[in-house]
């Protein structure tokens, strides 16, 4: 049986704690309502959640940061069980940042904790007239006014001082900074001192609705449907997940990845001017001079084996940053390293730590920092505008620049606090003709990772991401690192696109479970994969109906945009990658080729069943999805059409 | 821990959970493992081995210490606890508990809790009294926790183990390579 709504439900569906929670801030007032049966089965959780309620409930063109607004939170069935990352979470909103679906996904404590409060959605709404924070502590729903207590302070003294404050140390709080307060685009959410639901401007939606943190404390417990058979093969996962699927994230961390990217000219250096560095060929800025001169410690989130978190410590002798403690994964190795020409690692971690504690996404932080670096060595900005010197290379002015974004400061704040779309539009309407140029993104959100010049599938899979610029969507970066297609040609539009759709359908699976992607390796095969979640739920889906739910939720989140005017020219990455090539390394001389892209897109579109010519999904597809509640809501966009 | 004899009993050493913060990641897989083959549904808060996060970089897991002269029996207004003499767990006589936690503050390592639904009191029992349907095929009723934790960084020692593994390692903190050592 393929199709969800075939499928018999249990009398009692388990792992689902089927509550939701519909918090209307502005009269104050909370509600509790069971979810059904069928929709745990039809939108599985996070992600599927996420996508059916901003359809169904949130009205087409408002403003992101308004009162209209509709925060989503929500688990899947798996958190407090030992499967392996079980304790995620997500967030889900229209982005103040690329104005279209806005999701970020986070770990740590808070989904655990939150599940056995017996929360499974909350669904926010409306703004609160004055600043609050909100608490789930088992059966007690209540606001707290906090404009005197905790609103203008940092993260993590949040988190602390809220645990002080209930007497528990084990309170899970999810909080934004002073950045999300003042509504920065690149508002993100900090729990547990060093996870974040980073992207897409979440933060800034919180602070939006005057809501600077949500506490979670439970005492309830957690079914699964088939304990004996889930217990054995959760234990074999666990085993497994410290085998040699998951050993890069765990021995070097996520930073391994920067030898293996700057080997195939992939990892971006200088805003993405290069893809590879002699910085990294002579092992200065490496996973593994990382890890020898600073890791201290590896830390997990709840329920997780693999302990991906590298936490690096700043000697108590360093004269600037003494004693910091950060966590450090590749993307900020990059956005505040390698994209910005630096190689010193306290600068690196001192301005994690601002990003964390503050409340931005590290990634957007300094891939925004990265474009004004370039603007500095190209004279667009000055030392007058900025009251200081930003080269490329800077170290303590680029921690003084990460600073001042977060918190809305100076030249810096007022041009670059909302990220690069944003500071290109300023700077373009000052009269800086062609800013824009330099702002990494694609839809509004800053490029992780990857440097696309000699990727021409993953130029596809990271433009069509839902959410904007993003490695986490589809994971395509790995057909052109692992070879499956020629990386410099622009052949097999159809296979290609078929093989990002693959990836794209498992990842909205994987996110509406939601477990960590570093996992993905660990199970099998997908029928492994569907097996936990018939153990833990008793809804006796099957890999090929799961799969399908994939596709469906990729494509409503898909349909949401469509509804609030993404056309074509959206799934685009930045006009550098096609105007400048590298001068190094294997990507030398490279560039992306717009006839090539174009064809490659229409695969992708064509894979997906989409309109291969406009992108938008077709009438019989949304029907062979069941998302017949759509048809007739979307227009037929042709605008940007093959530019 | 110079309480190598405090720890005999009838010759016997009891062995007790050890973890080593140097291999903790602060997962709480111990603890939902713990009350899932106990109660047969997952919460931690009803495990009997409890994770201890000290932000921003210290990680470990406490359990019972099966302390010898235990301050949690000599607590007990209601005589319900007593130590089991083969493995030095604390036996626990629900039956005579009443729930007034003094074992609980009487504790120095947090180990003695309540269990949120009993409200009798909780302590590790070296999973003796784990579920059947949670063994192995083959397999035998052993501490779940030190099985499925991913970083093999709890185990079962006596303190005399422990003792033995310090001074390996002050040895060779003294010696350096003692394979190459040489008298001569």
């Amino acid at each position: 049986m393929s199709k969800a709504k075939d499928i018999t439900l249990p009398e009692e569906v388990k792992g689902y704690s089927q509550i939701r929670i519909d918090v209307d801030l502005t009269s104050g007032k909370i509600e509790k309502t069971t979810l059904s049966r069928e929709f745990c089965r039809d939108w599985i959780g996070g992600y599927g959640f996420g996508a059916k309620v901003l359809w169904d409930e949130l009205k087409p063109g408002i403003d992101p940061l308004g009162p209209d607004n509709v925060l989503v939170w929500a688990v899947g069935p798996f958190p407090t069980t030992i499967l392996p990352t079980s304790s995620k979470y997500g967030l889900f909103a229209k982005s103040p940042l690329t104005g279209m679906f806005g999701m970020s996904i986070s770990s740590g404590s808070v989904g655990a904790q939150a599940r056995r409060a017996g929360i499974n959605m909350i669904v926010m709404k409306g703004r609160s007239p004055e600043p609050v924070y909100m608490v789930l502590d088992d059966d007690d729903y209540y606001l707290v006014p906090c404009e005197k207590t905790v609103w203008g302070k940092g993260c993590w003294e949040t988190e602390e001082q809220l645990r002080e404050e209930f007497q528990d140390q084990r309170l899970a709080v999810l909080a934004i900074g002073p950045a999300g307060e003042r509504m920065s685009k690149l508002g993100c959410i900090t729990n547990d001192r060093n996870r974040q639901a980073g992207r897409t401007g979440m933060g800034a939606v919180m602070g939006s609705k005057n809501l600077k943190a949500i506490c979670f404390r439970g005492t309830k417990s957690v079914k699964v449907a088939e304990p004996a058979e889930f217990y054995k093969l959760a234990k074999k996962l666990i085993k497994v997940a410290n085998g040699p699927a998951t050993a890069k994230y765990r021995d070097l961390g996520t930073p391994a990845g920067i030898t293996s990217y700057n080997k195939l000219g992939m990892f971006p250096i200088f805003n993405h001017r290069e893809g590879t560095w002699e910085e990294i060929d002579n092992g200065t800025f490496t996973g593994d001079a990382l890890k020898l001169d600073w890791v201290v410690k590896k830390a997990a989130c709840s329920q997780c084996p693999i302990a991906c978190d590298h936490l690096s410590r700043v000697p108590k002798t360093h004269p600037n940053y003494p004693n910091i403690v950060a966590s450090v994964d590749v993307e900020t190795c990059y956005s505040f390293g390698s994209a910005c020409g630096n190689t010193d690692w306290p600068t690196v971690f001192k301005c994690i730590t601002l990003c964390d504690d503050l409340g931005i996404d590290g990634i957007s932080g300094g891939v925004t920092a990265a474009m004004a670096c370039e603007l500095y060595d190209l004279g667009l900005i000055t030392k007058k505008d900025l009251g200081y010197e930003l080269p490329f290379g800077s170290t303590q002015n680029l921690v003084r620049f990460t600073e001042e974004i977060c918190l809305g400061k100076g030249f810096a704040g007022e041009i670059f606090g909302d990220g690069t779309r944003e500071a290109g539009r300023r700077l373009e309407e000052r009269g800086i003709k062609n800013a824009g140029y330099y702002g990494m993104h694609i839809k509004g959100l800053e490029m992780p990772a990857f440097d696309l010049h000699g990727m021409s599938s993953f130029a596809v899979g990271e433009s069509v991401s839902i959410r904007g610029a993003c490695h986490l969507r589809n994971g395509a970066y790995g057909l052109d690192a692992k070879g499956k297609f020629d990386r410099f040609a622009y052949d097999k539009p159809l296979e290609r696109g078929k093989a990002i759709k693959a990836t794209e359908d498992v990842y909205g699976l994987i996110d509406s479970y939601i477990i960590c992607k570093f996992t993905r390796g660990i199970y099998e095969n997908d029928a492994e994969l569907a097996k936990v979640y018939e153990l833990v739920t008793g809804i006796p889906h099957t890999e090929k109906s799961l799969l399908s739910r994939g596709d469906a939720i990729v494509t409503l989140s898909k349909c949401f945009n469509v509804r609030e005017g993404w056309t074509r020219a959206d799934d685009h990455p930045p006009q550098r990658f096609f105007k400048e090539a590298h001068t190094k390394g294997p990507t030398k001389g490279v560039t992306l080729k717009e006839d090539g892209y174009q064809q490659l897109l229409s695969g992708y579109y064509e894979a997906r069943n989409w309109n291969p010519e406009t992108g938008v999904p077709t009438d019989a597809t949304l029907k062979k999805l069941g998302l017949d509640f759509v048809i007739g809501k979307l227009k037929q966009t042709t605008g940007g059409k093959k530019k | 821990m110079s309480a190598i004899t405090t720890k005999k009993r009838g010759g016997k050493m009891h062995q007790f959970i050890v973890v080593d913060p140097n291999l903790c990641t602060g997962c709480e897989t111990c603890e939902s493992v713990c009350s899932f083959v106990h109660d047969g549904e997952f919460n931690p808060i009803n495990t009997r081995i409890h994770r201890v996060r000290i932000e921003p970089v210290f990680d470990i897991a406490l359990a019972c210490q099966k302390c010898e002269d235990a301050p949690c029996i000599r607590a007990c207004p209601e005589k319900a606890l007593e130590k089991d003499p083969e493995t030095g767990s604390i036996i626990v006589d629900d039956d005579k508990c009443n729930g007034c936690g003094y074992c609980c503050r009487a504790c120095e390592f947090g180990a003695m809790t309540m269990h949120i639904i009993s409200q009798k009191a909780l302590v590790c029992d070296l999973c003796e009294n784990m579920k059947d349907e949670f063994v192995e095929e083959g397999g035998k009723k052993e501490p779940q926790c030190i099985l499925v934790c991913p970083k093999e960084a709890i185990s079962l020692k006596n303190v005399e183990q422990i003792g033995e593994e310090s001074r390996i390692d002050a040895v060779k903190r003294l010696f350096g390579d003692v394979s190459e050592f040489s008298s001569k």
